[in-house]
């Protein structure tokens, strides 16, 4: 006997170990359903990194535009309109107001990390007979691959933006049969004409962004969407990306100009994220309970076939305290084995199909991230849950008669 | 020399199960009854006469009824569950007839488990304590089996032991021998004969072997739930 241990754990202990074959079947469930739970864990908050990851090196916190232009009625004097039906005018391509005061008042503000003013405007590309409309954007390379990290994602060539250089997706080159180094023509929609050079190819991993997305330099976008000195938006990343909505409201306020945060533009996005932590909470929980069920069986069955051994303890002076704690303990070891053993299955599982699992190009579907307040929020929740189930056994046993026990 | 100081008294004890039912049964009628230290006594009667009911009021397994009983001079009328356990683990030890040791546990452990039961902590006092007791019923050389690897006239001498490990004023056997051959059971007789001479330690066995009664200071007989008779 371990003089460390006292009388209720030697005793607890010693009972799992007789019943060996019920214990292994009952810590062998409950690791399967804490697997399970790691498992499906650690791969949901993978998949959802990942997917936040791309979209917020893909995309601003938040996206400043000049507010909607409307139309005012025309009025014949005090309280009295002339024209019933106003027709919402069509809005033009125009700049920031004030672009530059706003973005030095941006720079001062302590929640935003970066700043970059850009020009975006619908555009034709041009190669030989094929044409493709695209989404051209202005930028500072400096400031603004710090908040759309296109570096990362190229695939062929560099991220270089000079005057005369165009940075494209994959799924536009793969289209238009171009690579690095050929030339593209660039007209905008007030005819206005550019021949660029491509100095990079990017995978944004969305087809639809690599169809459309084109990149070159801020000065060049102004020549061709025709704003000389002027920005159509501004990019801001802050440091905390979940309060980018806050920010954004703040911002407004004090600026006046209307700011989208990537809240707002993905609310989709977070809608799906709450239904798939719903359904994962939904899915731990019945997990939970048929562990908790499981270890309550054993024990319920483990009490009556104990009740003897119950009534010679209690014969023997152990108190009702001391036979409660015995079987709360078996509860809480089993749920503490099954939980240990669940989470190394889980994690090697985990690990086994992240490493088999793999995008075409041979890249990781998703990081692979075990975080350790997940396995010990498992094995502690395994335990606490061990006990919970023990608690009507173990309070079932601790008021057995003695008499009628030892009679069996 | 002034007489022995009572181990156990008991004073119109009586037992009824299902009361305030139709179907209530008083299985004990008034029973007063008073062990001395150092007394060897037998409990004969025949089944059902209520001698169980008996010995396990006196163990406190079960309360009476109505009455009063003494456990060395203690009224246990008034004490609550877990004072009860606390006495009982103190100063009663069990020999039941199917030895009832706990299968999880080496001879030893078993012998160790009353005072585990008190000081929680296992020790080496309690070792030492232990290993004496299962010397005297002659099972050192078994100290570390399981209970489970040893013969019935062996496990009876380790809960002989186990009775003996807090030093209690009284052990209470019901039908110790109950399951034994004929030389076991003498042996078990013996050896329960020599702590009672050796310690003084009082001895209430339940027993429908006259033989055995035979041996005892004196003996009770209870039938119909009353003492008719004690005799030397």
């Amino acid at each position: 006997m371990n003089p460390w241990a006292p009388f209720e754990w030697i005793t607890a202990i010693r009972f799992l170990k007789e019943g060996r074959m019920q214990s292994l079947f009952i810590i062998t469930g409950v690791a399967i359903g804490v697997a399970v739970i790691v498992f499906m864990s650690a791969l949901l908050s993978g998949l959802q990194q990942n997917f936040l990851k791309r979209v917020l090196t893909s995309s601003p916190h938040i996206q400043m535009i000049p507010a909607d232009e409307v139309a005012r009625p025309l009025r014949a004097g005090v309280g009295v309109i002339e024209a019933a039906i106003i027709q919402r005018p069509a809005q033009r391509l125009r700049s920031i107001d004030q672009w530059q005061m706003i973005r030095s008042q941006l720079r001062s503000w302590p929640d935003i990390v970066h700043v970059s003013p850009s020009v975006s405007a619908a555009a034709l590309v041009v190669r030989g007979n094929a044409s493709r409309s695209i989404t051209l954007t202005g930028i500072d390379p400096e400031v603004y691959f710090n908040i759309v990290r296109i570096p990362e994602y190229i695939v062929a060539g560099e991220a270089r933006v000079g005057s005369d250089d165009i940075v494209i997706g994959l799924d536009l080159a793969n289209d238009l049969g171009v690579t690095i180094r050929d030339k593209l023509t660039l007209t905008s929609a007030n005819g206005t004409s550019r021949l660029l050079t491509i100095s990079g190819v990017f995978d944004l991993g969305n087809k639809i962004a690599n169809l459309l997305s084109t990149f070159v330099a801020l000065r060049t976008a102004q020549a061709l969407a025709n704003l000389p000195g002027g920005v159509t938006s501004i990019d801001v990343t802050v440091a905390d990306p979940y309060a980018a909505e806050t920010v954004a409201q703040a911002v407004m306020a004090a600026t006046g100009v209307r700011a989208d945060s990537w809240i707002k533009t993905n609310a989709q996005f977070f809608t799906a994220v709450n239904a798939q932590q719903s359904s994962n909470t939904l899915i731990r929980s019945f997990v939970a309970l048929s562990v908790a069920f499981g270890i309550a069986s054993v024990l319920v069955v483990s009490v009556i076939q104990r009740s003897k051994d119950i009534g010679i303890l209690r014969a023997m002076g152990t108190s009702q305290g001391q036979i409660l704690r015995i079987f709360l303990l078996q509860g809480g070891l089993l749920g503490l084995a099954g939980s240990l053993i669940g989470t190394a299955l889980g994690s090697g599982a985990l690990t086994l199909w992240h490493k088999s699992q793999r995008q075409a190009d041979g890249s990781e579907i998703f990081p692979l991230v075990l975080e350790p307040q997940l396995i010990v929020w498992a094995v502690v929740l395994a335990a606490v849950t061990g006990v919970a189930a023990a608690a009507v056994p173990a309070y079932r046993a601790a008021k057995l008669d003695p008499v009628v026990a030892i009679r069996g | 020399m002034a007489d022995p100081l009572p181990v156990v008294r008991l004073k119109q004890v009586k037992k009824s199960y299902g009361t305030g039912t139709p179907v209530a049964v008083e299985v004990l009628h008034g029973i007063d009854l008073t062990l001395k230290r150092g007394e060897f006594v037998a409990l004969t009667g025949p089944s059902g006469s209520g001698k169980s009911t008996l010995l396990n009021i006196i163990g406190l397994l079960d309360r009476p009824t109505s009455g009063q009983l003494f456990i060395v001079d203690r009224e246990t009328g008034i004490l609550n569950e877990a004072q009860l356990t606390a006495l009982r683990g103190h100063s009663i030890g069990f020999i039941f007839q199917a030895h009832c040791l706990i299968s999880a546990f080496t001879a030893l452990e078993n012998v160790m488990i009353p005072q585990l039961a008190e000081s929680v902590f296992p020790n080496d006092a309690m070792r030492v304590r232990s290993a004496e007791l299962l010397e005297q019923v002659e099972l050192t050389r078994w100290k570390d089996n399981l209970v489970s690897n040893m013969s019935g006239g062996q496990q009876q001498r380790v809960a002989i032991a186990r009775s003996l490990a807090m030093k209690p004023a009284l052990v209470l056997a019901d039908e110790p021998t109950g399951n034994l051959d004929s030389k076991s059971a003498d042996t078990v007789i013996k050896m329960m004969r020599d702590v009672n001479r050796k310690d003084g330690t009082t001895f209430l066995i339940v027993t429908h072997n006259m033989d055995i009664a035979a041996r005892c200071d004196r003996t009770i007989e209870v039938v119909d739930g009353m003492i008719v008779g004690t005799s030397k």
